[in-house]
């Protein structure tokens, strides 16, 4: 037993030394830095950021990087690191509505106050490879034009002051902030903690449960009232300072999802909504979010959960790629000894069932 | 100058240097004699939890961490100052507290506006000036299309 103990340590060793190896590729490649990572990867690293729920770009970076560009192998990594840092705290909510807007589009309304902004966006591209990117490929300055100061109101407040939309869901005062980080997951979980899961969630996931609701599965008929990205100004109470302190910016995509009215003999008809909201400038995560957001509100709404997306039990516990790649990963791991005895227990039952089998041919043959 | 407005002019610096790269407020700091002073907090590493509101304007949620560093000081004149910034940088969070300590000074909280924080103020606002205007050029401008034979 001793010697294959240190075998195992040694080929694990050499193992990790051959990955460092493959990991750094041909040497006469140039070594790819984190700012290149950062900067010319960079909704890879918002993906990272998102999921890994850490907003960092640079450990982000190191993450994809390490991980070879494993995304979900890098959003493990970042949620490993997370746990060796104090928290001090949480921020004041961002404010979307006061966003320095690099994109943003309504599709419910041509001539949205502030205008149609695309930004820097694939849409309209014709996704045809280019092979100008190839190498070398110096692109233009960005034109620019005089910037407006007209406000850029969200579209679900535009339509709220003439009550064509639900109103978002206030706190009650002094109600608490659920975090999935720090207590068990129990069902059914209020929305705040749905959002925490799916802002965090496995994008392909919830693009699949997105998909399936707008396929039949939970149709919600949904409208994208607004997808908005750009940089909000982050807030701290902190104690010592006895005021909000600022912290900075970040970059954050927000989804309004405007879907299926709903009214009722004492209540008038009003658009409900969905809403998704990530690091960076992550759209269709944003997208997916808000409509797995609307499809998980079935029960609040009154409406027949059948569909896969309207089950928050099955959605919620199954949204975390770290969880899923442990869970379906760790088969990987030794499991001799559980395997032995399965076996053990197979060759009983064959034996069995062979003797079983032996005497009826007996007693047949007798008969 | 009133608590409130002595506020405001603190909140206002901080989040100027906050949105500055470190190695920007160090540059500009060297044109001042700084006070000696002490670390009343040794800069360190953290975390927040970033918090968003369901629909963009309803009851708060957590949407995820940031690393965040955070460090105070206090001058040799008595004026303790804190520093707070998004990041891994220690060293930015020490100058940040150091900054704020000395926008508290009487004396030092002109020289440290002009030759500090209003450079910086103004960098951040070109930067954001510039982004304003790469992006109003991707607005869409439905009446200036070209129609018919134009």
């Amino acid at each position: 037993m001793y010697v294959a103990v240190k075998g195992g340590e040694r080929a694990i060793e050499n193992a990790h030394r051959l990955l460092a190896h493959e990991r750094r590729g041909d040497r006469d490649v140039p070594e790819v830095t984190l700012a290149q990572i950062s900067e010319q990867l960079a909704l890879g690293v918002d993906r990272v950021m998102t999921e890994g729920s850490l907003y960092d770009r640079e450990l982000a970076a190191l993450a994809i990087k390490q991980a070879r560009g494993d995304m979900i192998e890098a959003i493990f990594l970042v949620r490993a690191f997370r746990a060796t840092l104090p928290r001090f705290g949480a921020t004041e909510p961002v404010n979307t509505g006061e966003m320095q807007v690099r994109r943003r589009i309504s599709s419910t309304f041509k001539d949205v106050p502030g205008g149609q902004i695309l930004g820097p966006t694939f849409d309209y591209t014709h996704r045809l490879l280019d092979p100008q990117l190839a190498e070398g490929f110096v692109p233009e300055q960005p034109a620019t034009a005089e910037a407006s100061q007209a406000a850029t109101p969200r579209v679900t407040d535009i339509l709220g002051r003439d009550g064509l939309i639900e109103s978002s869901p206030q706190a009650e005062s002094d109600a608490s902030v659920g975090d999935l980080t720090r207590e068990p997951l129990n069902f059914p979980a209020d929305r705040d903690l749905r959002l925490q899961n799916l802002a965090r969630g496995d994008e392909g996931f919830l693009l699949a449960l997105g998909y399936s609701t707008q396929r039949g599965y939970g149709r919600k008929h949904p409208f994208a009232g607004e997808i908005r990205f750009g940089e909000v100004e982050v807030e701290f109470a902190a104690e010592d300072v006895g005021f909000a302190v600022p912290l900075g910016s970040i970059e954050l995509t927000e989804c309004q999802m405007v879907n299926q009215f709903k009214g009722s003999t004492s209540e008038a008809p009003c658009f409900t909504r969905g809403y998704g909201l990530a690091f960076g400038q992550s759209e269709r995560k944003t997208m997916s979010m808000a409509l797995v957001d609307r499809a998980l509100r079935a029960r609040e709404l009154g409406e027949e959960a059948a569909a896969p997306a309207q089950d928050e039990e099955f959605v919620m516990s199954h949204s975390d790629n770290v969880q899923s790649t442990g869970f379906v990963e760790h088969l990987k791991l030794p499991h001799y000894v559980d395997f032995q005895s399965e076996l053990g227990l197979l060759r009983k039952l064959r034996q069995e069932f062979a003797e079983v089998n032996a005497a009826v041919e007996m007693q047949e043959a007798a008969e | 100058m009133n608590p409130d407005s002595k506020q405001a002019q603190r909140k206002a610096a901080m989040t100027v240097l906050a949105h500055s790269a470190a190695a920007d407020i160090a540059g500009r700091l060297a044109a001042i004699a700084v006070p000696s002073h002490e670390n009343l907090r040794e800069p360190e590493n953290g975390l927040v939890m970033l918090r968003g509101r369901i629909g963009g304007d309803g009851a708060p949620f957590n949407l995820g961490e940031a690393t965040v560093s955070r460090a105070a000081v206090r001058l040799v004149t008595g004026e303790v100052g804190f520093g707070y910034t998004l990041g891994r940088d220690a060293h930015k969070a020490q100058i940040i507290a150091l900054c704020d300590a000395m926008v508290q000074s009487a004396e030092l909280s002109g020289e440290v506006e002009a030759k500090v924080i209003a450079p910086l103020r103004t960098a951040m606002n070109a930067e954001r000036a510039r982004k304003a205007a790469e992006t109003a050029a991707t607005r869409v401008d439905f009446y200036t299309m070209v129609r018919g034979e134009g």
